[in-house]
């Protein structure tokens, strides 16, 4: 088989799809716009359910991906696209011509910008922050205030940036809550002395084990559950953070200072995604993702023939779930070639 | 001279630092079940006095764990004890032995003495 197939995008979904399409035989090339493959996961200590490293799992994909049959170009990203009778041909920033039987969409998403919620201050209170500068201060093992001292109380707004109809994000990012529960663990674990806040609309924890890590965080680290949505965080006068909220559960408004706020930045389709959307005339939903041309039994392949969907470019993801769904975006491929040879 | 009838109204914030939360760390010392509430309102639901009275121990749990003792003092009382609310909790909460707690609990701190 001297098939040669195009995997757009370098993170879980991308480097899963190009070790499997490897595997079966296929010539692949890889292509990654940040210098290091690895994708999201690279800004990740530890991963839910588990808390198991974030770089066993980076392992095993380079891993996957060291295969002679796979060409790894970083840094560079797709400029052009055309379809022709043979194929496909793409073009990269850095004029690298490919030629593609099938290409592999797995551009992932984008963390939200915290900073288009305002109300909740990120980048105007240094002691905002997101999720995933969070967890670069697990990765250097230290929990810090602007000022250097330890935070004492600590919160975390669930659905910044999903859920959102003032920001244009109507659907559910899934995994911000589970996300929270297991920072909020952590936050506990590293400050002992520390009290925990999640603010949350819903508690959606959908998938395997995340039901049990929530009453874990109840349970064995006191975190405090309290239902409703953040309106606003403002800095008093001796640089704490003052947060509104109606507690719905109490049916009362609640204001709490704390010390440090986490956002829990959701996932929105990727900027290069949504330009290569546009320049092919591949479709995307409402929520701005790729849309699949079946929800639920063609959820990788694509409106062009020879293009296939993998991972979150085609809604929000857990780790788990975008391995499988790369893998079945490999499976399409080889069908693809079957049925073109017949 | 006429009365205009203006009064000042209560604030209906809670405010966190402010509020005591000294009986609900008594009940969860001794019954740490309690944090495991999922504010589902099972136990509401199926509670014979909440049916005829405003007595909630969804509310009240609440009401607790913000420091809002002063609402509960009174309407803890009105509990029967008879455990119901303990055979449908889905997170497996001792809520009977919560209700007698929170009754010491009001007992031992004189602010809030029965």
């Amino acid at each position: 088989m001297n098939k040669h197939i195009v995997v757009i995008g370098g993170g879980t979904a991308g480097m899963e799809a190009a070790g499997q399409l490897a595997q079966a035989g296929f010539a692949v090339s890889l292509v990654e716009k940040e210098k290091e493959t690895g994708g999201h996961l690279n800004d990740w200590y530890k991963l839910f359910p588990d808390r198991r490293n974030s770089s066993e799992v980076r392992d095993y994909l380079k891993n996957k991906v060291s295969s002679k049959n796979i060409e790894i170009l970083t840094g560079t990203y797709i400029e052009k696209l055309h379809s022709n009778k043979d194929g496909f041909l793409l073009s990269t920033r850095d004029g690298t011509e490919l030629k593609a039987d099938a290409i592999v969409v797995a551009t992932g998403f984008d963390l939200f910008k915290s900073s288009r919620k305002e109300e909740y201050g990120y980048g105007i209170y240094d002691n905002v922050i997101t999720s995933k500068d969070l967890e670069a201060m697990f990765s250097k093992g230290e929990i810090t205030l602007n000022n250097g001292n330890s935070p004492k109380m600590i919160g975390f707004v669930h659905c910044v940036g999903s859920r959102d109809e003032k920001v244009g994000n109507f659907y559910c990012s899934k995994l911000c809550c589970v996300t929270a529960v297991k920072q909020a663990i952590e936050v506990r674990e590293h400050l002992p002395e520390s009290r925990v806040f999640c603010f949350y609309m819903d508690m959606r924890m959908g998938g395997a084990h995340y039901e049990e890590l929530y009453r874990e965080a109840q349970e064995a680290w006191g975190v405090n559950f309290i239902r409703g949505k953040v309106s606003e965080i403002s800095e008093s006068i001796n640089n704490k953070l003052v947060v509104k909220i109606e507690d719905t559960l109490a049916g009362r408004p609640l204001k709490i200072e704390l010390d440090m706020m986490v956002l829990m930045a959701g996932m929105e389709m990727s900027e290069g995604g949504s330009k290569i959307a546009e320049q092919t005339g591949l479709k995307t939903g409402e929520n701005r993702f790729f849309s699949p041309e079946d929800h639920h039994y063609a959820n990788n392949i694509s409106n062009i023939k020879g293009i296939f969907y993998a991972g979150t470019c085609t809604a929000p993801m857990n780790i788990t779930e975008t391995i499988s769904h790369a893998r079945s975006a490999v499976s399409e491929v080889i069908n693809y070639f079957n049925n073109s040879r017949a | 001279m006429d009365k205009f009838g203006f009064t000042i109204s209560k604030g209906r914030q809670i405010d966190w630092e402010a509020n005591n939360r000294e009986i609900v760390d008594f009940i969860i010392e001794r019954e740490p079940s309690l944090k495991s509430c999922i504010e589902c309102g099972g136990c509401s639901a199926t509670c014979t006095t909440g049916n005829f009275t405003s007595f909630s121990l969804r509310e009240i749990h609440i009401l607790l764990k913000r420091g809002e003792n002063e609402p509960v003092r009174d309407i803890i009382k009105h509990c029967m004890l008879c455990g119901k609310c303990s055979l449908v909790c889905p997170r497996g909460v001792n809520t009977r032995n919560v209700v007698f707690l929170a009754r010491q609990a009001f007992k031992k701190y004189d602010s809030y003495a029965v």
